[in-house]
């Protein structure tokens, strides 16, 4: 009989991914709301300070697997840990962030056990069933126009991944002397670790997702980043783009808002030149005010801004940020 | 020292944009939609045909689907590919992820040994990044996902790729056999070769396979084999905006946005 829900608390560089996070505050609303108990999965070399962290945000128990093979992370190891850890503990569901470690981590574990894994989901609830708690999983395609509520209902775990930016993140409470944490013994066959990590790179990208303000630019900013940067710095807000704007070379992928990009939710998002398409404008559906910049009165994000201008931005802007420079 | 047996898996997608949810069946409206292969799938064939320039070897495309994508593999291989395997059967309808790799894996022991497998990095109707990682494990092979780009180690039978971290990239290291799955964009297709054309449309070998002609194992393809069920489909409301435009010269204009935009800064 498997009980419970399953939080992978992936880490990095010593601290717990902000999308753990994310997760644990949902997964505790979910958890509370059906019953279930709360665990959070640690796989790594050391994993008392993580663990220690993760007791902040409320959890039943924390089960850490320790090996030195376990960071940095590789598929083989981590999916023997994880896999060894959720053959002891079954639980009824498993949930990782969608990271590229996460991703790769979710579909060989979910082959392995045989399960079913809704990827890359942008809503989760709960319902109470004979069988037990089932996940509602809610996933959008289609450049985000359309959404399916999917379901594992035969097999367990039942596996989901989420994006980042999808759940708020819960505060931090004080440290959980409850929290039972409870320690894994495995041992990983060198031999069976089949890649080799030789050299890691992390730039200082800001984390798009967690922007109050964003000016985005598309392709009728045409290569002028500079100006959009210039409003930026006026607003305090970060710059992101659309799919176009990247493509072009105008501006790294790291700012790329929507569908393949970050999922925002700032207060404020300035979008420049933007058509708006659906790809993109899933990405700052969630924003509180969004104003569109375009000079096509055609362009489809007209249905979905609040404040709209339909002139030249090259005229619009100079004055922007005269203004909101202005004392 | 043997030629670099490569397998690239293509899917062929419907045009995203064009794509709308019946009102009434709550199921996806696929008619008269136009098709196109899933573009990182090209990224992934891009990145075999350099290989094959560089070191020899050859090209087998796979992919799963109705009839009508065959002319989607003659593509592929009028760029270069040499023979493409469509596996083709109702009793693939309905597969999720997990049936899905299961059927790309036995059509991978058909088409018999292999270094690569590429993948590109997701579907754009799907999107769920879950096959290339799914697959490396139905074949017990090793896997590198998100790819930005590979080098052979021909000496050491090797492959060397830098692949896509939350915020960076690593380089890794992996034995061969390996599942790789291509980030989009991470090369520029090459253009079709006409001196392949006839080849590819009349001559060049595509078989099409059914369940039975992989060996799979029909309770774990389809509705059967799947661990997920999709229990409807919606168009996503938009949310109200308040659409309020603004009017007058560029100054006057700049003048009022930056008087409702104070409150949010």
């Amino acid at each position: 009989m498997t009980s419970g829900i399953c939080v992978y608390l992936e880490h990095e560089s010593g601290k717990l991914e902000s999308v753990s996070l994310e997760l644990l505050g949902q997964a505790r609303a979910l958890a509370d709301a059906s019953g279930e108990r709360l665990t959070g999965l640690i796989l790594g070399a050391n994993t008392a300070p993580l663990a220690a962290e993760a007791a902040r945000y409320n959890l039943d128990e924390i089960l850490c697997v320790e090996h030195p093979a376990l960071e940095p992370y590789t598929t083989d190891a981590s999916t023997q840990a994880a896999h060894r850890a959720l053959m002891k503990y079954t639980p009824n569901i498993l949930l990782l962030g969608a990271t590229p470690n996460g991703r790769d981590l979710a579909g060989r574990l979910a082959v392995r056990l045989r399960t079913g894994l809704t990827a890359d989901c942008t809503g989760l609830e709960i319902q109470s069933t004979d069988q037990g708690s089932i996940l509602l999983c809610e996933v959008t395609g289609f450049g985000g126009g359309i959404s399916a509520t999917i379901t594992c209902k035969t097999r367990r775990p039942q596996m989901a991944t989420v994006r980042p930016g999808v759940f708020l993140p819960p505060q931090a409470g004080a440290p959980g002397p409850k929290t039972c944490s409870t320690r894994l013994e495995i041992s990983i066959h060198p031999e069976s670790l089949r890649t080799q990590v030789l050299e890691r790179h992390f730039h200082l990208a800001g984390d798009l997702t967690r922007a109050k303000r964003l000016v985005i630019g598309g392709r009728g900013v045409q290569g002028e980043f500079e100006l959009l940067e210039k409003l930026a710095r006026a607003l305090d807000a970060e710059i992101g783009a659309t799919r176009v704007a990247v493509d072009h070379g105008w501006i790294s992928k790291e700012a790329m808002i929507g569908q393949t990009g970050y999922v925002t939710r700032p207060r404020l998002a300035v979008a420049c030149g933007v058509s708006g398409a659906l790809q993109f404008m899933v990405g700052i559906q969630n924003a509180e005010v969004v104003v569109a910049i375009n000079n096509d009165p055609e362009a489809p994000i007209f249905e979905q801004a609040d404040l709209c201008i339909t002139e030249d931005l090259f005229q619009i802007l100079p004055s922007l940020i005269e203004e909101v420079t202005q004392p | 020292m043997n030629a670099l047996q490569m397998i690239v898996c293509m899917k062929v997608v419907p045009r995203p944009e064009e794509v709308k949810v019946d009102p009434v069946k709550h199921t996806l409206d696929r008619a008269n939609v136009r098709s196109v292969i899933n573009p990182p799938d090209m990224n992934a064939l891009e990145l075999a045909l350099s290989l094959k320039d560089q070191h020899g070897g050859n090209i087998t495309i796979l992919s799963m689907g109705p009839p009508f994508v065959e002319p989607y593999l003659r593509l592929a291989m009028m760029l270069g590919a040499d023979r493409a395997c469509l596996l083709s059967d109702m009793a693939f309808a309905g597969s999720d992820t997990l049936a899905t790799t299961y059927a790309l894996a036995k059509g991978i022991e058909k088409i018999g040994a292999y270094d690569l497998v590429l993948c590109g990095e997701e579907s754009s109707d799907g999107a769920t990044a879950q096959v290339p990682a799914g697959l490396a494990e139905w074949l017990d092979s090793s896997q590198i996902t998100f790819a930005l780009d590979l080098e052979y180690l021909p000496e050491k039978q090797e492959i060397q790729a830098r692949r896509e971290l939350r915020g960076g990239w690593e380089k890794v290291l992996s034995t061969l056999p390996a599942v790789v799955s291509v980030r989009g964009g991470i090369n520029q297709p090459r253009f079709l070769d006409y001196h392949r054309k006839t080849w590819a449309f009349e001559e060049a070998p595509l078989e099409v396979w059914n369940a039975a002609e992989i060996g799979a194992d029909l309770d774990l393809l389809g509705f059967s084999g799947s661990g997920t069920t999709v229990e409807g489909v919606r168009e996503m409301p938009h949310r109200e905006r308040r659409r309020e435009f603004l009017h007058g010269s560029p100054a006057e204009i700049a003048r009022q946005l930056a008087t409702h935009l104070r409150p949010h800064l």
